[in-house]
């Protein structure tokens, strides 16, 4: 395995030369991405969200574990800011703990699955034949196989083990259509000179694939992760309404969002409250997608 | 050509039953039916348990693959078992199958009709306020997981129900439960209609909302595509009205990507309105997908499987039909 860094440096060398300009090809991304007002929205949100994920459970008294029997139910106050819920747990504490949870959700799914969409697809499309048969089987397969399904039986299994195996469970089933793109990219790129002048050096297929093949479709790797990031975070909630997703007692908002969706009428800020902090994190996350596409893309400069 | 499309058709069948199979031989080993009857108060004998699941073909203790061979069989018949409750699969899926249909054909026709002119308009106005408006809202949108949205349409359902005053026998315009109100099932008398419609309404709507904000984003990008195209520019030096020119020959391009996904996404609706019919408390597919498993029903886990496998693989044929229907191009490579 190479080093990560190698291969996005040799990215950059390559696209300079072809912009022809004196700026860098990473400002000039920087400089398209900060031109879109929502991007740059978006990215603060997000930023403002992490931040408040990790220092916000240390502004109040509460641990998202505590009960305060006395204060069963209680509306949003001075003393439980979001209010409790049935067993007296501050809901701060608790969505606090339930962002965080949804982003390394969101954050590790998406590296996972979209590393193995990288590594997949560019195996099948590179060396063909065998491979690439197994692998084309191997999405068609997962593509028509319900992965709630998968996860909600083989669910039982996991419990008391740690939620990392869940989160690779949901994004088992999140790379098969990038895999489909990344095959289709690497059998063009395949044909170009650069490749073929590094087989015929006697270059080990592994390096070209991490060096040449994938650092070609950056851009697309990195904006199909950061839409992976909202998509697995909003497949966790989709999970968790089942009961099948993060455990009691830890949270995520997805979990607290399917306890409490019976109660949305008769006490709403059990509801709500996480379902707002869950739809801000998407959307933000979104707006961030939609502005490194449009500034990793070049073809976005219709505008 | 004929022979490619054999094989292919060779290959997905196999497909199908590798799924089926899979789904059969993990929900045989995971789930425990026997949960299902020990809860029951008086709890059944021990015996009479056994007996019960040996009956629907379930019995932990009598090995999977033997059970999974007997409801191959069965399935070669036309038989896809019984359900745990001792119904047949048959005829939960064929009542089901009109119930979920319902739903989704008119709230994803309606929300792809929405999505596309929200969308045409969004590009032909790009950049002005009400294409920021919509562009905006599609996106928040699409952030909002379908149960939240399911809730808000309900929170908006109940708000104009007491808005307008619900009566003191209870009648009232939008119900949030069920598909009719009881004893109100048939088709026949007006107001059984009028029942069914306003259970109807709210469901549909979600789908709707979910929808449009889907279809806009894409018809959006496909027409904005089509306006730099030179075609455009001749319709109108022909002296066609620029408004004519966009929707004879600009819409129409720009709606060809989209048929594709419309037909693939028309197929796995069936089981994608899962929240919406459970929310709902709507008995369709969705719903049999989902309480098929909590209730530790295998036969139904294997038939839903089958059912959905089917579904996605039709989905693939019909987009591929609407698209070689649509565009002259692929016709004739």
């Amino acid at each position: 395995m190479t080093t990560p860094s190698e291969p996005v440096l040799l990215a950059e060398e390559e696209n300079t030369a072809a912009d022809m300009t004196s700026v860098s090809r990473g400002r000039l991304v920087l400089r398209r991405f900060f031109r879109r007002r929502m991007a740059v929205l978006g990215l603060f949100i997000v930023v403002l969200l992490v931040f408040l994920a990790f220092v916000g459970p240390h502004l109040t008294q509460w641990s998202y574990t505590e009960f305060d029997v006395n204060n069963v139910y209680s509306q949003p106050s001075s003393s439980h800011w979001f209010g409790t819920n049935d067993l007296g747990q501050d809901m701060f504490a608790r969505t606090m703990r339930g962002l965080q949870k949804s982003i390394f959700i969101g954050l590790i799914g998406a590296v996972i699955s979209t590393g193995v969409a990288g590594v997949l697809g560019a195996i099948a499309g590179y060396f063909g034949r065998a491979a690439d048969r197994a692998v084309v089987v191997l999405i068609d397969l997962l593509l028509i196989l319900p992965s709630f399904l998968i996860i909600a039986v083989t669910s039982p299994l996991f419990v008391g083990k740690t939620w990392l195996i869940f989160v690779v469970l949901l994004a088992a089933f999140q790379w098969m259509l990038t895999a489909r793109v990344v095959r289709g990219l690497t059998q063009s790129l395949k044909e170009r000179e650069f490749v073929s002048a590094a087989r015929f050096m006697g270059v080990p297929a592994r390096k070209i694939i991490a060096r040449h093949i994938l650092p070609n479709m950056a851009s697309f790797l990195i904006i199909d992760a950061t839409v992976n990031v909202s998509s697995l975070i909003l497949a966790e909630v989709a999970l968790s309404y089942f009961g099948f997703g993060i455990r009691p007692p830890d949270v995520s908002l997805g979990s607290l969002i399917g306890q409490y969706a019976n109660n949305a009428d008769t006490y709403p800020w059990l509801f709500w409250i996480p379902s707002t902090v869950l739809v801000v994190l998407v959307l933000a996350v979104n707006l961030v997608g939609d502005g490194l596409r449009d500034a990793l893309d070049p073809n976005s400069v219709i505008s | 050509m004929v022979r490619f499309l054999i094989r292919r058709i060779v290959y997905l069948v196999i497909l199908v039953a590798v799924a089926t199979t899979l789904a059969y031989l993990l929900a045989g080993t995971q789930l425990n039916p026997r949960l299902r009857f020990e809860g029951r108060n008086p709890p059944p004998s021990e015996a009479s348990i056994t007996a019960t699941l040996d009956e629907l073909n379930m019995n932990p203790d009598t090995p999977v693959l033997q059970r999974y061979a007997k409801w191959v069989n069965g399935v070669f018949h036309g038989d896809l078992g019984e359900t745990i409750l001792g119904q047949s699969v048959n005829q939960q899926i064929s009542t089901r199958i009109w119930v979920s249909l319902r739903l989704v054909l008119i709230g994803s026709i309606i929300g792809a009709i929405v999505g596309c002119a929200i969308g045409a308009y969004g590009a032909v106005k790009q950049y002005r306020l009400s294409d920021h408006v919509a562009t905006i809202l599609s996106f928040v949108v699409l952030s909002i997981p379908t149960v939240v949205l399911c809730k808000l349409v309900q929170l908006l359902g109940t708000s104009i129900n007491s808005a307008t005053g619900e009566t003191a026998n209870g009648s009232q315009i939008f119900y949030t439960v069920g598909e009719y109100s009881p004893g109100q099932g048939s088709w026949t008398s007006f107001s059984d209609v009028v029942d069914r419609l306003q259970h109807g309404v709210l469901p549909t709507l979600v789908l709707v909302i979910a929808a449009a904000a889907f279809y806009s984003r894409y018809q959006r990008s496909s027409m904005l595509d089509v306006l730099g195209q030179d075609f455009l520019r001749t319709a109108q030096a022909k002296g066609l009205t620029r408004t004519r020119a966009l929707i004879k020959h600009g819409l129409r391009t720009a709606l060809i990507p989209l048929t594709t996904f419309f037909s693939y996404n028309l197929a796995l609706l069936f089981i994608g309105s899962t929240f919406v019919e459970i929310i709902f408390s709507w008995h369709g597919m969705g719903e049999y997908l989902v309480t098929s498993i909590t209730t530790q029903d295998i036969n139904s886990t294997a038939a839903t499987t089958l059912f959905v496998a089917v579904l996605v693989l039709l989905a693939g044929f019909l987009s591929d039909i609407a698209y070689a229907a649509l565009d002259p191009r692929v016709r004739v490579s």
